[in-house]
């Protein structure tokens, strides 16, 4: 495989050094364990937000790190996700005493080690609120799966969460608004082809030149069906219209369109499936008011796109619209 | 028969390898129905674990567990890392001071840890986990079998997995597609059995 690497086992750490040289007045990085946080953490007085998962997801999360976002990331090593300890370390290095709030992506591994780093934290004495986000109607939600997979409803909750912190809000309220988040948004994503990790050089997995997988998820794990490639129009509502129907989104219902990128994915191409997602919310008389369009939440090299709506209320907007200033999302500042 | 501690080292050191050895194929399990890389997880993780025995050689087999259970935690991540982390942390529990661990005793360390995998992971047999090779096999144990009918069952076990849907992990969001594939965890703990089988007793 070829990549822009030195060492496959140097990969997350040279990466995450150079996000913060690229932006050093916004966050910093702590090294062993590692953890990216806000260039003024802590911030006293005020809720810390803390996310974290596997690295291979770039942007997300060590890029919205920063004031009107999260205080702290934690990345795992690639589709891995973080350690207690290093949690740990990074929630206390955070906290401004007002408790914190910990948003984290419905996967096994991530959950686990949530709770057991929120247990440690809570023999220290640190107040931990844990939201789970799980967005995703590609997966059956049934006793017999590990549930919904969080995916690009997380983006949504840690801006607008992050905004209520930084405005003010304590730890009940911005854990009710990420649970009201939660329970508003849904997501579905298709794939293109696969992604590669470098640090195994292997490819996820193989997929013909006509295929796609459809309701792909975040780490290369493959989809529930494969589908024969169709018009990015035919594409877009075969996501959008499982997405309207699982909530449901209703006529008249305000909503945030997402159009994310997996990684190899040309904005172009979003562009191409906006437009088309944006007609579909129309017809069936959804009124879109805000709009996200980019590579947000990746998964390594994967051609592909997600698409998530949210449904949003008065305090959700207001929070949308307030400024943030981290590496990979950034306005009114 | 009893397991001192320099023969639960050896048990230990014998997993460094395997999971070595195996890091190719494992990861190629997980690819199929995960994401690619239960192999370089457990290798990084037990690597560590080497480097950390070498370094400050535990005195008693409940301290040797707890290093070796603190170690995975903290750098496996993934579920593997917290529920192979607590199965060791909890087989610590039951060791207590003592030196060496009789059959019985070993069992009970076993049966511990397997408590305290299900109690954080909630899967149960049949769920296309590591349960699946783990509870039959420490179930022959703690009904005094040797441990090479323990270690059958846990082959045994892992093939039982591959006609499976799985309930738990990434795995299950597969639905049917997981069928046909041997579970990742379910081979990692069979391995793991398998030098608890060569690790002499004396």
């Amino acid at each position: 495989m070829k990549a822009l690497i030195n060492q496959p086992d140097q990969v997350v750490t040279e990466a995450l050094q150079g996000m913060v040289m690229a932006a050093p007045d916004l966050i910093q990085l702590h090294e062993n364990p590692h953890y990216v946080l806000r260039a003024d953490a802590p911030k006293t007085g005020k809720v810390a937000l803390v996310s974290g998962g596997g690295s291979g997801h770039e942007p997300m999360h060590a890029g919205f790190v920063g004031r009107g976002m999260l205080d702290a990331a934690c990345p795992g090593a690639i589709f891995t996700s973080p350690t207690p300890d290093q949690i740990q370390a990074a929630s206390a290095a955070v906290n401004g005493g007002q408790g914190i709030l910990h948003i984290v992506k419905n996967y096994t591994g991530d959950v686990l080690n949530f709770q057991m780093a929120a247990e440690l934290l809570q023999n220290d004495g640190i107040e931990i609120h844990s939201v789970v986000i799980d967005d995703d109607v590609a997966v059956k939600d049934s006793l017999y799966t590990a549930g919904r997979r969080g995916v690009g409803a997380t983006v949504l909750a840690e801006k607008i969460c992050g905004a209520a912190a930084e405005a003010g809000a304590n730890l009940n309220a911005i854990t009710a608004l990420c649970t009201s988040i939660n329970d508003s948004a849904r997501s579905m994503g298709l794939a293109l082809s696969p992604c590669t990790n470098p640090e195994t050089g292997q490819p996820s997995f193989t997929l013909g030149e006509n295929e796609i997988e459809y309701g792909i998820g975040i780490h290369g794990e493959p989809g529930r069906q494969r589908i024969p490639w169709q018009p990015a129009d035919n594409l877009t509502e075969k996501l959008m219209l499982p997405i309207i129907e699982d909530l449901p989104f209703k006529r008249g219902d305000e909503v945030l369109l997402f159009i994310n990128g997996l990684g190899a994915t040309p904005l172009l191409e979003l562009n191409i499936v906006y437009r088309a997602a944006e007609k579909l919310a129309s017809q069936h008389g959804l009124k879109v008011s805000r709009r996200l369009v980019g590579a947000y939440m990746t998964s390594l090299d994967m051609a592909g796109v997600s698409i998530t709506l949210l449904r949003l209320d008065e305090s959700m907007r207001t929070y949308w619209d307030a400024p943030v200033c981290t590496p990979a999302l950034r306005w009114g500042c | 028969m009893a397991y001192a501690v320099a023969s639960l080292m050896q048990w230990i050191t014998c997993a460094e390898e395997q999971f070595q050895s195996h890091l190719a194929e494992l990861n190629a399990l997980d690819a199929a129905i995960g994401d690619g890389d239960h192999g370089s997880n457990l290798a990084r993780g037990f690597a560590k674990v080497r480097e950390k025995l070498q370094a400050n050689p535990p005195e008693t087999p409940a301290s040797l567990f707890k290093l070796v259970g603190m170690t995975l935690i903290s750098t496996v991540g993934g579920a593997s890392g917290p529920l192979y982390g607590s199965f060791f942390l909890e087989a610590g529990k039951i060791a207590g001071e003592q030196k060496e661990l009789d059959n019985a005793t070993l069992a009970r360390c076993l049966q511990a840890g397997l408590v305290g995998i299900q109690r954080l992971g909630k899967a149960e047999a049949g769920d296309k986990t590591m349960i699946d090779a783990l509870e039959p096999a420490i179930r022959a144990l703690t009904n005094e079998a040797d441990m090479g009918v323990a270690t059958q069952k846990a082959r045994e076990g892992r093939d039982a997995t591959i006609p499976l849907i799985a309930r738990k992990g990434r795995a299950s969001y597969l639905g049917e597609r997981a069928i046909g594939h041997a579970d990742p965890g379910a081979t990692s703990a069979c391995l793991l059995l398998n030098c608890l089988a060569g690790a002499c007793p004396t």
